[in-house]
């Protein structure tokens, strides 16, 4: 039975608090409701009003006091209804929990999951991709899982591990996406990237949805003869350094992408990284697909515009692959 | 020198707790003040305190009187001018001067200054610059020590300019639908950098606040120790009991500018002249003499105890080394 990359993080979120009784959950409409998009539907039930917290609409409260539960060595996951609602709580994010360890040596670890990403049409306060406000704050990591496979073993990490996590869950992937999970325990670990296409011609790394538009592009692109390497990077920060490098060094052509707007993306960065490290492999410019720099529009037609596609990936590809 | 030490057991009885009580007090407000006098009016001036300086000079019954009714399980989380409160969870001053300079002997090894340290070991949670960020981290200490079965209060301080901020509300909210063992301390010092407390707020007190979120709260005299020692006690019994949060504001007065760099000309002569005379050390002292608790020589003489600990504490602290530039990238995550 396919396991859709909802119910995978649902699985993970449920086994890991089975697991240990310190791990509990803190969001709005988390309980009764199972959360605006179902997520923890059930766990009410199952785990009670101690675990699961349903609070007022305080994103700031709802992070700060996950960071004081974390101080004293509990695990809350906290969930942000939607990721565009993060900035409400980006204080108590980039100077509290990010800081800690640095300044005197305390852990706080929590996750904070923000369902992120457009391509619903949900408009510009319920498509946003704001992962790089946090890349970019050094005591965070950050994660944005493609697959269920990886959804599931993220997540479980996640919570494991004792600094703060904000884990990006693509919205368009959840009911998009399954496969069959392994019936056994298992992690996936941060901080690690992951070839999900092997190839020679030139290296797509991306990550989150735009995998599977990766994936779709190196599809049309193989019946042209051009072969496509996919990294899926998995984990933001800390970034896999190594496995961006390697990639390049391989095929020595890079295209980056990302659902995230352009000015101070991803792709900016791993460009840097790139020139820095393995210039002398490179074969040719390092190109970049993203969404231009405009909030997310709320129309079919502009949504589209807006996003990256297979189509204009195949294009850039193309020209790359000529160059 | 421990503040046991320094308690002589006059009386007996009811008056004999009284008296063990302010002793205490007496005591933890004078270090803090002398250790600040030490930080502001000496080492910031010989150039030997990296950055900002913020004290509670005029506060110190707030921290004192508050944190003294700490239990080991009790999670404290004082803001900048509430350095007693390190005192009294045994914090040596010492490490507080090594911290002021910056030093690998500071709370934070050199990684942050002045008052942004704690110490989870001690229950102690570092703020933050950002007003009223540790409202809402407080509500969740308090979720943890109920959620661990524990009898356990969060402390939470901040002064009147904090209580503007998004976080404070939304902090005084969770905890109260939550009902969690919170208790809400405001020092009201009566100006927020230069912005005085009718700019602040159009209510009259910060307590007023409390019931608007279905917390009870109390103004109480912040300059008299016993009297804020009395209105915590009903506070933290409140919150213990399992009641919810509660709300205590103590009406002082920051008998300082803002910080070491800040003449304060904003505050009107008046000001000063009229709180000078309510001074919370004076105070205390006058009252336990007349109530044959100490002797003026008494006073005198712990008064020197507590500058010869400030010399040692300071003297500890120069020979603190600076952190090794080495040490930059760690502890940035878990390593």
């Amino acid at each position: 039975m396919p396991t859709t990359y909802l119910e995978a993080i649902r699985e993970g979120l449920w086994e890991e608090m089975e697991r240990d009784p310190n791990v509990f959950l803190i969001g709005e409409d988390i309980g009764i409701y199972g959360g605006a998009f179902k997520v923890t539907a059930g766990f009410l039930e199952k785990f009670g009003e101690r675990r699961v917290v349903d609070t007022p609409i305080s994103e700031s409260a709802i992070v700060g006091a996950s960071i004081g539960a974390g101080l004293m060595g509990l695990r809350p996951v906290a969930e942000m209804q939607f990721s565009d609602f993060i900035s409400c709580g980006f204080d108590q994010i980039v100077n509290f929990a990010a800081k800690c360890r640095y300044r005197w040596n305390a852990a706080v670890p929590i996750v904070v999951r923000a369902p992120s990403g457009g391509g619903i049409h949900g408009g510009p306060f319920h498509s946003q991709n704001p992962e790089m406000w946090f890349v970019r704050t050094p005591g965070l990591k950050v994660v944005a899982p493609a697959t269920a496979y990886d959804a599931k073993g993220l997540i479980k990490s996640a919570i494991r591990d004792n600094d703060p996590v904000l884990f990006f869950e693509h919205k368009g992937l959840y009911r998009r996406i399954k496969e069959d999970l392994p019936s056994e325990d298992y992690t996936v670990p941060l901080g690690k990237a992951k070839i999900v296409r092997e190839g020679s011609s030139l290296s797509i790394i991306t990550y989150g949805a735009m995998v599977w538009v990766a994936l779709d592009a190196a599809e049309q692109l193989a019946a042209e003869g051009i072969d496509c390497e996919v990294l899926d990077l998995r984990t933001l920060a800390p970034l896999d350094r190594d496995a961006v490098c390697e990639t390049a060094r391989k095929t020595s052509k890079v295209l980056l992408l990302h659902e995230d707007t352009q000015t101070g993306g991803l792709a900016g960065e791993l460009a840097a990284t790139l020139t820095e490290r393995v210039w002398e492999y490179l074969d040719g410019p390092i190109v970049r697909v993203t969404a231009p720099d405009t909030p997310v529009p709320f129309s079919p037609p502009l949504e589209e515009a807006f996003l990256p596609n297979a189509e204009k990936v195949v294009a850039k590809a193309r020209w790359l692959h000529r160059y | 020198m421990s503040a046991a030490e320094l308690i002589t057991p006059h009386v007996a009885g009811i008056a004999g707790e009284q008296a063990a009580v302010a002793h205490r007090c007496l005591y933890y407000m004078s270090l803090m003040r002398e250790v600040e006098d030490r930080i502001e009016r000496k080492l910031y001036r010989q150039g030997k305190i990296i950055g900002g300086v913020y004290v509670g000079r005029g506060q110190e019954a707030i921290p004192v009187g508050t944190s003294l009714l700490a239990e080991p399980d009790d999670v404290l989380l004082p803001s900048h001018r509430d350095m007693a409160v390190f005192f009294v969870r045994g914090v040596p001053a010492a490490r507080i001067f090594a911290q002021y300079m910056g030093r690998v002997g500071g709370l934070t090894r050199g990684r942050d200054g002045n008052m942004h340290m704690g110490d989870m070991k001690l229950r102690i949670v570092s703020i933050v610059s950002a007003m009223a960020a540790c409202v809402p981290v407080a509500a969740g200490a308090a979720l943890a020590l109920k959620y661990q079965g524990t009898r356990g209060v969060a402390f939470c301080y901040f002064g009147d300019g904090a209580t503007s901020r998004g976080d404070w509300h939304e902090g005084l909210n969770l905890a109260s639908v939550q009902k969690l063992p919170v208790v809400f301390i405001c020092n009201n010092n009566q100006y927020a950098y230069s912005t005085p407390v009718s700019k602040q707020m159009a209510c009259r007190d910060v307590a007023d606040r409390g019931p608007g979120y279905g917390i009870p709260a109390e103004v109480v005299d912040g300059n008299d120790v016993l009297a804020v020692y009395e209105a915590g006690r009903r506070a933290v019994a409140h919150a213990r009991a399992g009641e919810g949060p509660y709300l205590l504001e103590c009406k002082t007065f920051r008998m300082t500018g803002h910080s070491a760099h800040d003449a304060a000309d904003y505050v009107p002569k008046d000001l000063w002249d009229q709180w000078a005379k309510l001074d919370p050390i004076a105070r205390l002292e006058t009252r336990m003499i007349e109530n044959g608790w100490t002797t003026q020589a008494e006073c005198e003489a712990a008064r020197a105890r507590i500058l010869r600990e400030v010399d040692e504490a300071v003297a500890w602290a120069e020979n603190s080394p600076y952190p090794d530039p080495a040490t930059l990238l760690d502890d940035v995550y878990e390593q």
